[in-house]
């Protein structure tokens, strides 16, 4: 019997991020993706004879602010590498890339785990290189096509420490970064198009050994879940098989989502070495002090600050903080509900409730939302204001949905608004008095319980509109009687 | 006179007079390259129609009095300069069917300036080679003597501007490609400043060390094509922001008081008498033209050779990755799959010594072996920049023989190629510091040229051209031609 609890993992992430610049990051060619193949690959990313690259000047400012929001140095000269191996859609023989000098150097992400607590995760650097391109094996009998579209298009690479404990650490930093990423509007952080990609180094050892064990590093996990899954049979997997009394063999994997395994990668699909030097045709970058103060001024607020402030100005729960302030325009949303509404609570309650409900049901982001953030708002404020009940508002909310008319056309089209006349609730109050004169004798008679089935009754007969603290208060004075 | 023996600068004069159109130029060179270059095989490739063309255009702005600055001058640009549409081959099998889609910096440069271009020169392979017998399109003769070489790489430019084929050339420098033939076949040849001449579009051997340059008659005309092919260019992040003097003003420039100096270690070399002779007598032509001479020590010269020797493989080792026979020029037949493709191409396209120097530079950038070598020679480069930094406090220039003797018969170091490496002694330390360094005429032994090498401070290719430009003023050695 394997006793999973004597073992614990040691996770270190290489996430590849790539930046959302219109050009490449060394030639002057479109980096859209979806183009036909090779339209978007100029001399420089053919590898003609004779070109050489420049350093496309956007891909610094990017990489400056991921660094700040690691918390991390920027180092200055920061000079690129030729990161040497032959592979058909690496059209130069080698890759542009960093090694001893990257842009970005020890920082650290915050992230919060499951039960609420924090855990610092060391980032042992973050460096640029350029993409690959792509080859297609599909669509040639006994060939392969070559597409280099995506070749050269600037990548920043940003590799963890190995202080990552388990999958849900893992999935937990991997969103950490995403948010981040989005945030600083660097990258668009989708992992289905391959512009976030996550490679993962797991290691296994007995609880209380100090040496690491020998680590696996498993490519092509392509999403959140698959992070965590990958993960997950890669730690089993190791246990397993130092339990039988193997070993681990140092090696590059790859994560088979369909079956949910990891497999060697043939030792030709990746060179042992690169022989790195430093890239001669590219100057190192001296990063001016001046120069990295401008880019600073640029910065926006971060999920952790924005999460914080979520807390202290709205005075909404850490949880509602923090869910809000993972997405930027989720968060940017509420705000703009909230603008409208001068209710936090109750705008992030429908944000996070009815609001994602219908979003997700009709796999919609924020930005295609049939709903604005100011008519939201205004749905919210009528709430508050006691023009309609909050059940009368979610009808209003699917009205609202369907059709692009207003909160308050829609109110008073359909004659929702909330009944606030005291004598007409209390001319109902007294109706529902009179029909049930059994029930209003064992209420008399100590069945407290009862009461609630009178405001029940009354709000059936203002369908929903009267005002449910009006009716309380009505019902319980008459009740005395 | 014929027009083929006047400098550049006389027919510049010419075709402002109208003394005689381009294409009467063009054409006289044409029919000379026709009759004497199968001898020579100077050219790779002749563009005898849009040298005609380029040649109608310049005459018809002559014509309508806006001429440009090097209105119908026919030059030749060694086949390392890429040419939209021309064939460019770096001398390779690999490049051997090359249309190159766009035109390097530097030929961009001239042609907006009016040169004509008569063809693209032959070089060794990858401008790998100091005797040019490394190309795949043939050895290359020295005008002078057929039985000699050319030196090289730039052999092929050397050659065709020696016998009178093309008024002057454009050629690289690595590790002496332009300063070593230029001295073996009679000529002036500048190696300006790394960055001063854009590298976009000339195929790269050792990027930190490559240089274009010029192959010229006359310091005057290697100034006059220098300053319109030197400055900025964005493609080129290691090219200098710098603005270009007027080089061809900066020659007249006074050199009394130019304080040369003579590094004792480049003297203690092996070399024969007559070229400590020559080199003597063109100290005393300084003498006389004001010059002071002064002694100074380069101790770190012996290091030369073997820093080169690592620094320029490696880089070379990852510049020639790329051809793979994937995209372009040459690919094996039917490759059986991905790795059948590599091998055969490479091993089919590449000659020997490509194949020799991609050898040692991966050796040396290989895991365990990379502090050794590349380390070591990178720190062992910056001893070198640091003899010429502390020269340059008490001298202007730097005097020695170009070359460790006058050109050698073809195939004598074919088959050493240590001795063949030593061709580059003097050279090579002006490459690793970056510097400017010029060949010019200054003897002559058996009938065979030798050359006299000055380098200069960064970015004083102006002192070096006035310095040659005196010596010329009072020297007949760059007047003699070969007669062919």
């Amino acid at each position: 019997m394997i006793n999973i609890n004597q073992w614990e993992a040691v996770i270190g992430l290489e996430i590849h991020v790539q930046l959302s610049t219109n050009s490449k990051l060394f030639s002057g060619a479109s980096t859209n993706f979806g183009a036909p193949p090779n339209t978007q690959a100029c001399n420089i990313d053919l590898a003609m004879p004779g070109v050489l690259p420049v350093l496309n000047e956007e891909v610094l400012k990017m990489a400056i602010k991921l660094g700040i929001a690691l918390n991390a140095n920027i180092n200055s000269p920061t000079s690129f590498a030729r990161k040497n191996y032959f592979y058909p859609d690496s059209p130069k023989g080698y890759q542009i890339s960093q090694m001893d000098k990257p842009i970005v150097e020890n920082g650290h992400l915050d992230i919060e785990l499951e039960d609420g607590s924090i855990k610092r995760i060391g980032v042992t650097r973050a460096h640029l290189e350029e993409d690959a391109g792509k080859s297609l094996h599909e669509d040639f009998e006994g060939q392969s096509g070559i597409d280099l579209n995506r070749a050269g298009t600037p990548l920043i690479e940003i590799v963890s420490e190995p202080e990552i404990s388990s999958p849900e650490e893992a999935v937990a930093y991997l969103k950490s970064i995403h948010s981040i990423i989005r945030y600083l509007n660097i990258s668009d952080g989708n992992m289905a198009e391959g512009s976030m990609r996550c490679d993962a180094n797991v290691s296994v050892r007995k609880v209380g050994e100090t040496e690491l064990g020998t680590r696996t590093e498993t490519k092509n996990v392509n999403s959140f879940r698959f992070v965590e899954k990958a993960i997950h049979y890669e730690i089993n997997r190791q246990i397993n098989e130092i339990e039988s009394g193997n070993t681990i063999a140092q090696e590059t994997r790859l994560y088979d989502s369909q079956k949910n395994t990891t497999r060697p990668m043939r030792s030709k699909e990746f060179a042992n070495d690169y022989r790195y030097f430093p890239e001669p045709d590219l100057l190192p970058v001296i990063l001016e002090e001046e120069f990295i103060n401008s880019v600073k001024e640029t910065m926006p607020e971060l999920p952790n600050e924005k999460k914080i402030r979520f807390m202290e100005f709205y005075k909404l729960s850490k949880y509602d903080s923090s869910l809000l302030a993972a997405d930027k325009d989720l968060a940017d949303f509420f705000e703009e509900v909230t603008k409208e509404s001068n209710s936090p609570k109750l705008s992030a309650n429908w944000i996070m409730g009815e609001f994602l409900a219908e979003l997700n049901k009709e796999n919609l982001n924020i930005i295609e939302s049939k709903v604005s953030a100011k008519q939201l708002g205004v749905l919210i404020s009528r709430i508050e204001d006691s023009t309609i009940s909050g059940k009368i508002a979610k009808e209003v909310f699917e009205k609202m949905w369907t059709s692009s008319k207003d909160t308050d056309d829609i109110i008073s089209e359909q004659g929702l608004q909330q009944v606030t006349d005291l004598s007409a609730i209390e001319r109902m109050v007294e109706e529902v008095i009179k029909k049930n004169p059994d029930q209003l004798k064992k209420y008399l008679s100590g069945k407290d319980r009862l009461f609630g089935f009178f405001v029940g009754q009354v709000m059936k007969e203002s369908k929903g509109k009267a005002n449910p603290a009006q009716v309380n208060q009505i019902l319980k004075d008459k009740l005395k009687k | 006179m014929e027009l083929h023996e006047f400098t550049l600068k006389q027919q510049l004069d010419g075709l402002r007079n109208s003394t005689f159109s381009s294409v009467e130029l063009t054409q006289n060179y044409l029919k000379r390259i026709k009759s004497k270059d199968p001898s020579i095989n100077s050219y790779i490739t002749v563009t005898e129609e849009l040298a005609l063309k380029q040649a109608e255009d310049a005459d018809d702005r002559y014509s309508k009095g806006k001429a440009l600055t090097l209105d119908g001058i026919p030059i030749a640009h060694k086949d390392i300069f890429c040419t939209e549409d021309v064939l460019t081959t770096c001398g390779s099998k690999m490049l051997s069917n090359f249309k190159a889609p766009y035109s390097s910096t530097v030929v961009s440069k001239l042609f907006d300036q009016g040169v004509v271009m008569l063809g693209k020169t032959n070089m060794d392979e990858f401008a790998m080679g100091s005797s040019n017998e490394t190309s795949f399109f043939g050895e290359v003769k020295n005008p002078w003597n057929l039985d000699y070489v050319p030196g090289g790489s730039s052999g092929g430019s050397a050659a065709c501007v020696s016998a009178r084929l093309a008024s002057a050339a454009t050629a690289t420098d690595t590790g002496g490609s332009i300063r070593q033939p230029a001295a073996l076949c009679g000529l002036t040849g500048i190696k300006p400043t790394y960055g001063r001449v854009s590298r976009y579009g000339m195929i790269a051997f050792a990027s930190s060390l490559d240089q274009g340059g010029v192959l010229a008659r006359t310091a005057e005309d290697a100034a006059i094509l220098l300053a319109n092919m030197s400055g900025h260019d964005p493609k080129d992040s290691t090219s200098l922001n710098i603005e270009v003097p007027d080089y061809p003003k900066e020659i007249s420039n006074d050199i009394s008081g130019l304080k040369i100096g003579l590094p004792k270690e480049f003297f203690e070399q092996e070399m024969p008498d007559y070229v400590r002779k020559s080199t003597e007598e063109a100290i005393e032509v300084y003498k006389d033209l004001g010059a002071e001479i002064e002694e100074i020590s380069f101790p770190n010269i012996d290091l030369s050779l073997p820093v080169y020797y690592v620094l320029a493989p490696a880089e070379c080792s990852a510049n020639l990755s790329r051809y793979d026979g994937v995209r372009y020029g040459f690919r094996c037949e039917e490759p059986k799959n991905l790795e059948d493709l590599y091998m055969r191409t490479r091993s089919e396209g590449f000659g020997a010594e490509v194949k020799r120097r991609i050898l040692i530079g991966t050796y040396a950038l290989s895991a365990g072996y990379y502090d050794a070598y590349y380390l070591k020679a990178q720190k062992c480069r910056r001893l070198i920049a640091n003899d010429f930094t502390e020269a340059f406090k008490s001298v202007d220039v730097i005097l020695s023989p170009t070359t460790p003797g006058t050109s050698f018969k073809a195939g004598d170091k074919k088959n050493d190629p240590i001795d063949m490496y030593l061709q580059d002694i003097f050279t090579i330390p002006a490459n690793l510091a970056g510097l400017p360094g010029i060949s010019f005429p200054c003897g002559s032994y058996n009938g065979l040229p030798l050359g006299l090498q000055l380098v200069g401070n960064s970015l004083e290719e102006g002192k070096l051209l006035s310095a040659a430009h005196h010596f010329q003023e009072v020297t007949n050695w760059h007047k003699e031609s070969p007669e062919l």
